[in-house]
């Protein structure tokens, strides 16, 4: 009887506690700035036109192959009256959020940080109701980056704090 | 009379099937169990329900690839898994891993061993019979260790953190605090499961006695961690064979008398406590800088040809990993020595002769994780 007692008042001592969960839908938890939801594609804000320059290294980086490249020539380069030094330029990019295990491999293969991890709740709010619904495509994926709605985390592999 | 009476009851033998899709199997296990009235006859296990050949993938991809498969061999103890892993390519490519990074890991790989044993905490108690309380207890605390671990790795349960050589990047500045913080709230979880079970004449009515296996038995089907220590057996790779850090740190292997379910519940209890006393010592011993990778590390890690086998001691067990490399820069050929496979091997062992409704506890006291033992 000793026993079950002491079990009950464990249960019990709970009732003074604060609650942990919180009411889901409502209320989000803040999420760190590492966390890792899917791949986005980034956009420099500066020259005004993606970072990424369809250098193909994250697509064969990538273990679950789910990331399709195509560049074209930079119609905004020096050497036709633009501004961008930018010789190549994403053409088209589909990343299949289905197929992605959201490794982080393709954030660090990338030479020119122009890629990263979505670290807000629409990375991890993206149930559809189709699976061909989750292969995001160049504006789809550059869209939160333009709008300036991602505090993005980059990371450089063996960097510490200092 | 006596035996006309006996032939009278002479009951037929039923085959139940239990799975694949059943509750109490924690994940894809299907076994047939053939019963005489409510006693086991015999276990007939079919396993293979979650196999995703995460060897072989792995074989067709480099070492900094793999790991996220080595992940989800392991689901609730990802970071053993990845320790098994990525140290069995650094022993091949003769990587010297800085010392801050061990003690990171250790931590790491402590604080996972406690939030997978309070899952079983929780899952068990739920095989036990008790609905929903210790199950959500189990939760709570494991919620707490999972968003430290957002916080350094950016995933819950997938980390892809450990990398050969290393870290893949720091632990946040905060790290040392928010470990403390997060033992805090552990030591009170271990506190709440000892008063809701270990006394708890009810719980140990249920457990004591059921599902025995003795030392011998338990070390001929290979059996190991917390299940095989239950038994009498102090065996654990990280006293045994000192990885990491582990040489220089005080801690007690943990072992049972009975070989029962009950002492495989209260070795897992013992032990969350000598984790917490080992986070503990690390968090005293680590320095707070200092590099987490190699100087130099190629871009493209290439290991030369050999073979080797390493071990660690995860949650469930020993979980070891072979890997041979013909020089390139992916496996020649990975297996992965899970320790739940072999655990399982003794369910027939230990639930034969037991009623129907022990049989589930006994697969639950052996901590059943099914993506490792399928891969
Ligand atoms: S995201 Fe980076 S690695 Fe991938 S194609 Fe663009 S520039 Fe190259
Ligand atoms: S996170 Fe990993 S799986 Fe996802 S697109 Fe990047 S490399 Fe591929």
């Amino acid at each position: 009887m000793k026993g079950i007692a002491k079990s009950l008042l464990t249960t019990l001592s709970t009732f003074s506690r604060k609650p942990v969960t919180r009411d889901y839908p409502n209320v989000h938890k803040t999420l760190p700035e590492r966390d890792r939801a899917f791949p986005l594609l980034l956009w420099d804000q500066e020259i005004d036109e993606p970072f990424c320059t369809g250098c193909h290294a994250c697509e064969r980086a990538c273990p679950v192959e789910c990331m399709t490249v195509l560049m074209k020539d930079n119609p905004n380069h020096k050497s036709v009256g633009g501004t961008s030094s930018r010789r190549k330029i994403i053409d088209k990019f589909w990343i299949d959020y289905a197929r992605c295990m959201r490794c982080n491999i393709c954030v660090e293969v990338c030479n020119f940080d122009a890629i990263a991890m979505n670290n807000t709740w629409t990375g991890h709010e993206t149930s559809v109701h189709d699976r061909k619904d989750l292969v995001m495509d160049l504006q789809m994926l550059l869209s939160q980056s333009h709008a300036g709605a991602i505090k993005e985390w980059v990371p450089v592999i063996g960097q510490t704090n200092e | 009379m006596v035996t006309e009476r006996a032939r009278e009851f002479d009951t037929q033998d039923l085959l139940i099937n239990v799975g694949p899709q059943h509750p109490s199997t924690h994940g894809v296990f299907r076994m047939v169990l053939e019963i005489d009235g409510e006693l086991v006859k015999d276990v007939i296990p079919y396993i293979g329900y979650l196999h995703r050949g995460a060897e072989k993938l792995c074989e067709t991809m480099d070492y900094r690839q793999g790991i996220g498969f080595m992940d989800r061999t392991e689901y609730l103890a990802a970071f053993n898994a990845e320790l098994s892993y990525v140290m069995a390519v650094e022993a091949l490519a003769g990587l010297e891993v800085p010392e801050r990074a061990q003690w990171i890991r250790m931590i790491l790989c402590e604080l996972n061993r406690i939030s997978s044993h309070f899952m079983f905490m929780g899952a068990f108690g739920v095989d036990t019979g008790v609905m929903g309380t210790p199950f959500i207890y189990g939760w709570r605390e494991r919620e707490g260790i999972i968003d430290l671990f957002e916080e350094i790795s950016g995933d819950r349960m997938m980390y892809a953190y450990f990398r050969p050589g290393g870290l893949a990047w720091d632990v946040t500045t905060n790290f040392k605090a928010r470990v403390r913080e997060v033992l805090k709230s552990i030591t009170q979880g271990i506190k709440d499961f000892d008063g809701l079970f270990t006394e708890n004449e009810i719980f140990v009515a249920r457990t004591k006695g059921v599902g025995y296996i003795s030392a011998e038995d338990a070390i001929d089907y290979g059996m190991s961690g917390p299940s095989l220590r239950a038994s009498g057996v102090p065996m654990d790779v990280r006293k045994d064979e000192p990885y990491l850090k582990y040489s220089e740190i005080d801690f007690k292997v943990i072992t049972g008398e009975h070989g029962d379910v009950f002492d495989r519940y209260h070795c897992r209890l013992q032990e969350l406590r000598e984790s917490v006393k080992i986070i503990e010592q690390c968090l005293a011993k680590m320095p707070d800088t200092g590099p987490i990778m190699p100087e130099k590390m190629p871009r493209m890690l290439r290991t030369p040809p050999g073979e080797v086998y390493l071990r660690t001691e995860a949650p469930r067990g020993e979980y070891g990993v072979y890997l041979v490399s013909n020089g390139g820069n992916r496996p020649y050929r990975l297996k992965v020595r899970s320790a739940c496979l072999s655990n399982l091997q003794a369910l027939k062992q230990m639930s034969v002769g037991q009623y129907v409704a022990d049989a589930i506890l006994v697969l639950g006291s052996i901590d059943i994780v099914l993506s490792e033992v399928d891969r």
